[in-house]
């Protein structure tokens, strides 16, 4: 292995990067622009739902019980429904989620027999808005019902306990609940195993395509010194990347940065030679530029997204697609810069993670060396 | 007879484009397996259900009470419990390294509290860096609670004041559900993702069609022959439209047949959707086709417009959660419109008149797109 001929493939990578401006552009923009769209576009936080209420009762007690949920914000109330035709009206155009109906005689069953029921329609085509929203409403009437009961038990001087047991969360890692805090660093995550993996996938399939492969084999160089000329350029573009998202993150977003940012950059650099030597495989394997990206592609965009426990929690999938998630390395790295931003957790606990990511690597390494080939059919 | 030689061209065109791809065996490959592989992994993974939480449990107590209200959690679906801690670091270290969501931890006390009708508090740590799962983790939590109180006080005044147990107030909530009675995640995510599945599919053929040809140098030999423009993109488009179309209706049978969703609308409004759709895809990748030099810039682009098109679709998070700028960007988004048509046919089963105006929307996006593309081919060198 020569160092000199690895700096002079290197060159050639960089010169030939550097003359493409439009590439080179989006290639740092990218990144960004990602970042802000997922950061503000992805926000699973759920309050002010549509609310439609249709009080068939008309009373005191009915409007009052339809205050508590004026009062709140997790509703809001966009309608206010006058018979029931219009109720479902609402609920199919998607225009309510969520639509309360008192009953008639509902203050009349509450005052006489002591039990009352309420209405609650879902619109549950989005079962995840539509279970906390239950969620809410159910809490709101709880609480009402709590009101009464203990007005009820004033009235007929019996002693009033206070509720029996009460929880005292305490919300650790993201202490205001917000989901950009939680989204963020996925984000980084997301955008470099896309960005990591397509910068290469391209690079040995275009020198096939081209016809400039003969050349290159037609010079002394070895094949591991091209494999390393064509990967050292875009880690290096792959870690500036890096370092201008978690900047980002940290300065524009204010996620909070817990860990410690060599452990950051150890963990990144190991992500980025796992996504780059990926790429490097496929544009081995495929030669034509097409399959090579379409390769790329479909192992690394919605696999990303849905698998790594970006937004859909892993803990949550059958079993069977959880063993596959395993062979994911963006799993591996979501979890880590998760727990680096956000827990800050101490590089043992770490372990388990880092090791998926390493095995990967050495596999992925081997697989690519192997099958890059320096001669024609 | 113009007319006639124009198909023959456009015929000739198409012929060509389908050798070209289903010779490459790797490429005949592509075309069917992933989209059906993606829908079935994919269909598993996208749940935002929050279920069988990891709880640890540190009871100090340890007493009828404590154990009572520990049972609670263990009999429910939401919680599943992890084997008790022995001291607190026990707890601190569950939640570092994720190996539990959240930790209750009752005092000693706990009992005694309760029964001199004190109220007693118990500590919960909750792991919040996913703060979805835990939100609603912590409803559940507060449910079981208010459940463990409501039963605890109920056995209390059945021992003292019987009589008037019946007479205390109460209202109860009845839910209704519609379209989504069982509230499955699975039913309101799958069908997203056959959106997601056709739009990488279509996209990424058809943005490397021209820029190929381009590369390669083939395109300087269509030049030369009589074929016209529009004659040449729509024989780019045809068989990639045909390969999308086939694998729509794939896809769809298996959200149908393998993941149960019911489907309850009307099959037409369906189809039409998703010709629209795919029209549209194919309209953006023959766009970045013709305004890419080669084909690393048109991946790198077709990379750049995926992303976000998925991420303001409304399929893993809700369109009415973003800021308002983003929201009316999002209207641009043909991606966001079939998503709404997917799910509108597939669960509330509206038809052509509620859904008129996305399918208008998709076809304009579609019209707009394709027609660019024509403009901008130049039948020319450089």
């Amino acid at each position: 292995m020569s160092l000199r001929r690895i700096l002079a493939m290197m060159r050639k990578e960089v010169i030939q990067i550097w003359r493409d401006p439009r590439s080179l552009l989006v290639i740092f923009a990218m990144p960004l622009v990602q970042l802000v769209i997922y950061g503000y576009g992805v926000n699973l936080d759920i309050r002010h739902i549509p609310l439609c209420v249709y009080d068939r009762d008309a009373t005191q007690t009915s409007q009052d019980l339809l205050k508590h949920f004026q009062a709140t914000d997790y509703f809001t109330i966009v309608h206010v429904a006058e018979n029931y035709p219009d109720v479902i009206q609402q609920i199919d155009g998607g225009d309510c989620t969520v639509a309360i109906v008192v009953p008639p005689q509902f203050s009349e069953n509450l005052h006489s027999r002591g039990r009352a029921p309420v209405q609650a329609l879902l619109d549950a085509s989005d079962s995840n808005t539509a279970s906390i929203g239950m969620g809410y409403a159910l809490s709101i009437i709880q609480a009402y019902s709590q009101d009464i009961q203990i007005e009820w038990q004033q009235r007929n001087g019996m002693p009033t306990v206070p509720p029996n047991v009460t929880f005292q969360p305490r919300t650790w890692f993201n202490e205001d609940l917000e989901s950009m805090a939680n989204i963020v660093p996925g984000v980084v995550a997301m955008v470099m195993a896309v960005v990591g993996a397509f910068l290469t996938s391209l690079t040995i399939a275009r020198e096939w395509e081209r016809g400039t492969m003969e050349q290159l084999i037609a010079t002394p160089v070895r094949k591991l010194e091209i494999q390393m000329g064509k990967l050292i350029p875009y880690f290096v573009i792959g870690m500036m990347d890096t370092a201008l998202c978690a900047a980002a993150a940290v300065w524009w977003f204010g996620v909070p940065f817990r860990g410690s940012w060599t452990v950051l950059f150890a963990c990144s650099a190991l992500f980025l030679i796992v996504v780059l030597s990926l790429g490097y495989f496929f544009s081995v394997t495929a030669k034509s530029q097409l399959g090579a990206s379409q390769l790329a592609l479909l192992v690394t965009l919605l696999p990303t997204f849905l698998l790594s426990g970006f937004i859909f929690p892993i803990d949550q999938m059958p079993v069977l697609v959880q063993w596959i998630t395993r062979i994911l390395p963006a799993r591996y790295y979501v979890s880590l810069l998760r727990s680096i931003f956000l827990k800050g957790t101490p590089v043992r606990l770490l372990a388990g993670n880092i090791l998926g990511l390493g095995i990967i690597a050495g596999v992925l390494i081997i697989r690519a060396t192997r099958a890059f080939q320096k001669r024609l059919e | 007879m113009k007319f006639v030689s124009s198909l023959r061209r456009i015929g000739h065109m198409v012929k060509k484009e389908f050798i070209q791809t289903l010779r490459d065996t790797h490429m005949r490959w592509l075309l069917f397996g992933p989209p059906l592989i993606q829908m079935l992994v994919f269909g598993y993974a996208a749940t935002l259900d929050v279920r069988n939480v990891e709880l640890a449990v540190l009871d100090l107590d340890n007493t009828l009470e404590s154990r009572e209200l520990v049972a609670h959690f263990s009999a429910s679906r939401y919680f599943h419990l992890n084997p008790y801690a022995a001291q607190r670091a026990d707890l601190r270290e569950g939640l570092d390294r994720g190996d539990i969501l959240a930790a209750m931890e009752i005092d000693s006390g706990f009992a005694r509290r309760l029964r001199n009708g004190q109220g007693a508090t118990v500590q919960v740590l909750v792991d919040c860096s996913n703060s979805n799962t835990a939100l609603v983790a912590l409803g559940y939590l507060n449910q079981i609670g208010a459940a463990f109180s409501r039963d605890y006080q109920l056995d209390r005044m059945l021992r003292t004041a019987p009589q008037r147990m019946s007479t205390l107030p109460q209202v109860d909530l009845e839910v209704r559900p519609w379209f989504n009675e069982g509230l499955e995640s699975q039913w309101y995510f799958v069908p997203g993702v056959i959106g997601n599945v056709m739009l990488i599919l279509v996209m990424m053929l058809t943005a490397f069609a021209v820029v190929r040809e381009r590369e390669i140098g083939t395109l300087e030999q269509i030049m030369v022959t009589p074929i016209r423009r529009w004659e040449f993109i729509l024989g780019k488009t045809i068989p990639f439209f045909l390969v999308g179309c086939v694998d729509a209706t794939l896809i769809a049978l298996v959200g149908t047949f393998w993941f149960g969703v019911p489907f309850r609308g009307n099959l037409g409004v369906l189809a039409a959707g998703l010709v629209a759709f795919i029209l549209a895809g194919l309209g953006l990748g023959l766009f970045l086709s013709t305004v890419s030099a080669n084909q690393q810039q048109a991946m790198i682009l077709s990379f750049f417009f995926t992303m976000p098109m998925i991420t303001l679709s409304g399929f893993g998070t809700p369109i009415a959660s973003m800021p308002p700028l983003l929201q009316k960007m999002s209207c641009l988004n043909p991606l966001r419109h079939v998503m709404v048509l997917l799910r509108s046919v597939y669960l509330k089963g509206v038809g052509f008149d509620v859904l008129w105006p996305e399918i208008a929307a998709l076809a304009s996006i579609a019209v707009f797109l394709l027609t660019i593309s024509v403009l901008r081919f130049h039948k020319s060198l450089e």
